[in-house]
């Protein structure tokens, strides 16, 4: 296709490499969760049930249909947003994740906005210090933030913030009717153990790109017409070491939209996370699968996003794959 | 030898020896229960306390890290077996569509939610260690199958490689007598860094009930068990969550320093 634009013809190979991404996601979750142990209909009605009242109900479920038809329909389902019935609830999968992404999402999108506030503050600074001790302190702060299992720090979160001090609850969630400050007063503690170590990592981000750029030619330009060492950092340095900062950020979203299940389960929190554990216990297979699938539709559609964010600010890189 | 890398070194020899010494002696039996002395704080006879079945914290702590220590290393273990064989033959075969389907493969597990995957496998196949292991290793095989490529390409290019073709040596000798040992220090590196994630990944899946099960002590099921009780026993969570910090930091210190020391590239161009 010489004909076409070089970006329009990067956006399709990508687009084909997404949509191949997508399916054979899809076929990985479908068969090995297919492939697990236990029959959720036997599951349902106990081990001490009739074999015909588990075999009507295996066709209500309509798990008697052959795998393959199955996946077909699954698949057919999320395309047009029929995310199917819940095998224990009895209401749509759809609306179940609706209901826990309004936990899920926020939480995420908090931890997010917090880490990046920690994040570049320290990166900013641990960079234009370079060496002294001020570099060496934050260097060292964000050693041990990654060290750090954010389980345990929500504890002691919890411990100092709502057992000794009573600011916060230990948990549950005040649900957004209450109103948006207390719904996010009460997501702040998960959103506090949830930011750390990607703060920590971003903040190493952050500092490594600004010292590459410092190193640059246009920043000696910079301070050779004038301006000082901050002028130039603001100006020409941060703007320059945003792209590796950016596609960290980016992969961090979809971290966490997923790395909350172990802070929902400490924090009793009706996510996604939860969801899913309590849907893995009760044999609700098509649940798991659809939230799994959810899941890794937001990482590939955020990288997908990425690279293309990349190939616009960047035209040499939409000749090299 | 870098500080840091002194100090990673000591903490992580700190717990390994910990996690050795174990195997022949702990203050207490890990696995007694003494109920009477139950939640105790640090004193003369129980030097790290008693839990609240009254065990010693310091025995369980010490055969903890051979659980960690465990599922951690064959973890690692499994990605390098698979990933480093898959990375050099994907740079061997550069461009092509063994290269491409073996690094879109890569793309895929990337895409997956590690956590949720690793809670899936442990909670479908059963909870427990080995379990655990594959479910950690599954995600160390694109990370070292990437490292691998990225490291071999350059190499495959080198005078060298040519000699040894002219002289008829085939890919997979080429790929294991000459290509292997110019990148062992890129592996090393790397391994420290796996090693430390699937110490967290490890301390996360026994926290939710899915690692080793009882009665094989380990520090995040040490953390499930004090979580109820940290309003009176805080020590219970401190020390556990102390243990998985050094041990972490101490790695992670150690492959900043294996990195200095093995690339003197790098130290000049590190940041």
């Amino acid at each position: 296709m010489p004909n076409l634009p070089a970006m329009l013809r990067y956006t399709l190979k990508r687009l084909l490499s997404l949509c191949i991404s997508l399916a054979v996601a899809s076929l990985v979750i479908f068969f090995v969760i297919e492939v697990a142990p236990g029959d959720p209909a036997t599951f349902m009605l106990g081990i001490n049930s009739q074999p015909d009242t588990i075999a009507a109900l295996r066709t209500e479920l309509g798990l008697d249909v052959p795998k393959w038809q199955r996946y077909l329909s699954w698949v057919g389902g999320l395309l047009t947003g029929d995310f199917g019935t819940s095998y224990t609830y009895r209401t749509p999968v759809a609306q179940m994740i609706a209901d826990r992404l309004w936990v899920s999402l926020p939480l995420a999108l908090y931890a997010l906005t917090l880490s990046t506030a920690i994040a570049f503050p320290t990166g900013i600074y641990a960079a234009a210090r370079r060496g002294k001790a001020g570099d060496t302190a934050v260097m060292g702060a964000t050693q041990l933030g990654v060290a750090i299992p954010n389980f345990w720090f929500a504890m002691m979160l919890v411990l100092l913030f709502a057992i000794n001090l009573r600011w916060f609850s230990a948990g549950g969630f005040v649900g957004w009717d209450k109103g948006l400050g207390a719904g996010l007063w009460s997501l702040t503690l998960p959103a506090i153990s949830l930011a750390l170590p990607q703060a920590a990592i971003l903040s190493r981000v952050m500092r490594s790109a600004l010292l590459d750029v410092l190193g640059e030619d246009f920043m000696r330009t910079a301070r050779a017409k004038g301006l000082t060492r901050g002028q130039a950092l603001w100006r020409h340095g941060l703007r320059n070491a945003m792209i590796p900062v950016l596609t960290i950020i980016g992969l961090q979203f979809s971290f966490l939209l997923a790395g909350a299940i172990i802070i929902e389960q400490v924090f009793y929190l009706p996510g996604l996370g939860r969801l899913v554990f309590q849907s893995i216990s009760a044999r609700d297979l098509i649940v798991v699968e659809s939230v799994v699938m959810l899941l890794v539709f937001t990482v590939i559609m955020v990288n997908f996003a990425v690279d293309l964010a990349y190939a616009l600010v960047d035209p040499r890189l939409r000749s090299r794959t | 030898m870098s500080r840091n890398m002194i100090i990673g070194g000591l903490l992580t020899a700190l717990v390994v020896l910990a996690a050795l010494l174990s195997f022949v002696w702990t203050p207490f039996a890990h696995t007694a229960m003494n109920i009477p002395q139950k939640l105790q704080t640090p004193n003369m006879t129980h030097w790290l306390g008693t839990d609240h079945f009254g065990r010693d914290i310091l025995s369980m702590i010490m055969v903890g890290a051979r659980t960690s220590i465990a599922v951690a290393f064959v973890a690692v273990g499994i990605g390098m077996l698979i990933g480093v064989p898959l990375g050099l033959w994907a740079a061997a075969r550069n461009g092509g569509w063994i290269d491409e389907l073996i690094m879109r493969g890569n793309d895929l597990v990337f895409a997956f939610p590690s956590l949720v995957i690793a809670i899936l496998i442990t909670a479908i196949f059963g909870a427990g260690a080995i379990n655990a292991i594959i479910a950690i290793g599954i995600f160390n095989i694109p990370v070292f199958a990437r490292v691998t490529r990225g490291g071999a390409l350059p190499i495959l290019a080198r005078e060298f490689i040519m000699a040894a073709r002219v002289s008829g040596k085939g890919d997979a000798r080429i790929a294991f007598e000459h290509v292997l040992g110019n990148i062992a220090n890129l592996l090393i590196v790397q391994a420290t860094i796996q090693f430390s994630l699937g110490i967290l990944a490890e301390a996360a899946l026994s926290y939710v009930g899915l690692g080793a099960q009882p009665p094989t002590p380990s520090w995040g099921r040490m953390l499930a068990d004090a979580q109820t009780l940290v309003s009176i026993a805080p020590h219970m969570a401190l020390i556990p969550g102390c243990a998985i910090i050094i041990t972490v930091l101490g790695l992670n210190l150690l492959g900043d320093g294996l990195r200095d020391m093995l690339d003197p590239r790098l130290r000049v161009a590190r940041v």
